[in-house]
């Protein structure tokens, strides 16, 4: 009987370990498979994979540059866009709207069905009607009037970074606003309670005493969300033309890591290929580094809070 | 300007006086960011009426009994339909969920029931950078492992593909679920000799059963909506699949496909794929909401 009982646990967890261990194991793997199907690509170019700005398939040269511009210039304009908005709803939802409870959880809601629209659906939405809406009324009035500032140069035509970065502003502000949301509603009361008896207005406690005591989670949030731009591929490829290009203006077309892997791995065989798998293996280790950041800052900043309440 | 305020500890050692009317300027400060908040949650919610406005009015047209039952056909030929995308995605949906939901749900547990172990916390901190990574790496690793040795685009290495687009949100909400489980119902059943196994087993998971479906159900729509992972593995096709080791369509390719084709007789197939598509997934979605999401203590259960 006891031998049973036993068995019965060992079993168990054996079992379950090795289910949590696979976890870890298909991150692993995912490293060296990576590595190992970008081989060729590392051996021929080395480290000067990394700053080499040419993209030429038919020559058999590759060079990541431009698509580490694409992609650091596009989470840029999206982070820009998005961060405000969304720490503007998370403060909306869990300032404004504490004595609300049931309204705020539907608008929470509300925004968390925007992070499970399907980004190919962002990118048929940009293609057919974000695109022609910018174009005509964003990018040409804006190249008209401040055209002679290189951001706003050239001949907009929609799919560009510009058009890019608002498609992924518009996809990572649910994923920052429901972070801050929660990193919000664990500030302790008490913290808004002194500074409303010191005789603050609400956008006072919320900026003096709120905000700053959720700093890190914040900033957790945000590198969340710029995980999510930098990853993010379809929505992107649709509308941003994936041409390999380096330009200062905004109304350019280009192309981002994940973008270019998406529109050219179909096509590629051989070293095109490596190359295309050298550009995942980036993308891999600035999403390990980034969401590894994330990861700890959030669970710096629970963990903190719980410990002293 | 006030003296920055470290609440608590220099309430005691700083002069503060308290104003004896609140200053205009500061009136004016508040409602502007009142306002400006407002504003941010209104263009938020813009986009998604748009989109999901769009979906609807430009998909409704597309809509049909034949639509849903017939294959795919060349641009500007009427008639064609998504059938084959329908059954295809469904396909390596369940592939994937063979494949994500028994391993989900088992590293899950051992996340809550051996929360002390050092593989727990590794493999949950894994778990969640898994969780971050963009799909279209997922994608490229089992083109890597399974495509590229057997020459072959398959809706298995699709299904392979999004079993890991799965696992690690099926491990997540299986592990804090079963955290809020309370701790005595479990050490009720260990008091009467009940074996730790049977405990897990029977009194926690049982107890926190909700938490799971919904890990699942919530996998499921993201997987449904994934597009770049499918797109490097299983490829397309104009027909059924005769099995799984053949290249399969998939709804999400086909929109990809569609949309980005100069043919105005498939743009309107993409918009109506889309429809169907956005029924499939917000109806998970909503379905998990209102029904068993809610009770897992008003939790976000983040995708």
């Amino acid at each position: 009987m006891r031998f049973r009982l036993l068995r019965g646990d060992t079993i168990l967890t054996i079992a379950l370990a090795a289910a949590a261990l696979f976890v870890i194991g298909v991150v692993v793997a995912l490293a060296v498979e990576l590595f190992s199907g970008s081989s060729a690509s590392i051996f021929k170019f080395g480290p000067g994979f990394l700053i080499g700005s040419k993209w030429q398939p038919s020559n058999n040269v590759f060079g990541a540059l431009p698509y580490v511009y694409g992609t650091l210039l596009t989470s840029a304009i999206a982070i820009l866009l998005g961060f405000p908005i969304s720490l503007g709803i998370a403060i909306f939802i869990s300032e404004k709207l504490k004595s609300h409870q049931t309204f705020g959880y539907g608008l929470g809601t509300v925004v968390d069905l925007l992070a499970a629209v399907p980004s190919v659906i962002y990118g048929l939405w940009g293609v057919f009607v974000l695109i022609p809406f910018l174009k005509d009324y964003v990018e040409k009035p804006l190249n008209k009037s401040i055209g002679f500032i290189s951001l706003f140069s050239g001949h907009p035509f929609g799919y560009d970074f510009f058009t890019a970065g608002v498609i992924l502003a518009i996809m990572i502000i649910p994923t920052m606003s429901a972070v801050t949301r929660d990193v919000l509603n664990v500030v302790p009361n008490s913290q808004r309670e002194a500074m409303y008896s010191l005789g603050a207005t609400d956008w006072e406690v919320t900026q003096k005493s709120v905000l700053p005591y959720a700093r890190s989670g914040i900033f957790g949030a945000f590198i969340l969300g710029l995980g999510r731009a930098f990853g993010e591929t379809m929505a992107v490829t649709m509308v941003i033309g994936n041409i390999p290009s380096i330009s200062s203006s905004l109304f350019s077309p280009g192309a981002t890591l994940s973008s270019i892997i998406a529109n050219q791995f179909g096509e590629s065989s051989g070293l095109f290929q490596a190359a295309l798998i050298e550009l995942g293996l980036i993308l891999f280790f600035v999403a390990l580094l980034i969401n590894g950041l994330a990861r700890l800052l959030l669970w710096r900043m629970t963990r903190g809070t719980q410990v002293k309440a | 300007m006030e003296p920055k305020l470290k609440l608590k500890k220099d309430m005691l050692t700083t002069e503060y006086s308290l104003p004896t009317g609140i200053s205009f300027w500061r009136k004016i400060v508040n409602k502007l960011m009142t306002v400006l908040v407002i504003i941010a949650v209104i263009l938020a919610i813009i986009p998604l009426i748009l989109i999901l406005g769009d979906v609807i009015i430009k998909g409704a047209p597309a809509l049909s009994i034949g639509f849903l039952t017939h294959l795919q056909k060349p641009p500007n030929v009427s008639g064609g339909g998504i059938a084959n995308a329908i059954v295809g995605t469904f396909t390596m949906v369940g592939i994937a969920a063979l494949i994500s939901v028994p391993i989900g749900i088992g590293a899950g547990v051992f996340f809550s029931e051996w929360s002390s172990s050092k593989i727990s916390t590794v493999s949950g901190f894994m778990n969640d950078v898994l969780t971050g990574f963009p799909s279209i790496v997922l994608g490229l690793f089992v083109f890597v492992i399974i495509v590229y040795p057997t020459k072959q685009f398959s809706a298995f290495a699709g299904g392979v593909a999004l079993s890991f687009v799965m696992l690690p949100i099926i491990a997540r909400t299986t592990g804090e679920s079963l955290k809020l489980v309370p701790t005595t119902l479990r050490e009720a059943s260990m008091a009467l000799g009940i074996p730790r196994w049977k405990t897990v087993l029977r009194v926690v998971i049982s107890n926190g059963k909700n938490g799971l479906l919904t890990g699942i159900l919530l996998s499921v729509a993201r997987a449904t909506g994934e597009t770049a992972p499918i797109l490097l593995t299983a490829s397309t096709s104009i027909y059924f699949a005769k099995s799984i080791f053949q290249p399969t369509a998939s709804l999400t390719v086909l929109i990809y496909n569609y949309a980005t084709s100069p043919y105005a007789s498939w743009q309107t197939q993409a918009w109506g794929a889309a429809l169907v598509l956005i029924l499939i997934m917000l109806g998970l979605n909503l379905l998990v909401k209102l029904t068993i999401g809610r009770n897992v203590a008003g939790k976000r259960m983040d995708i």
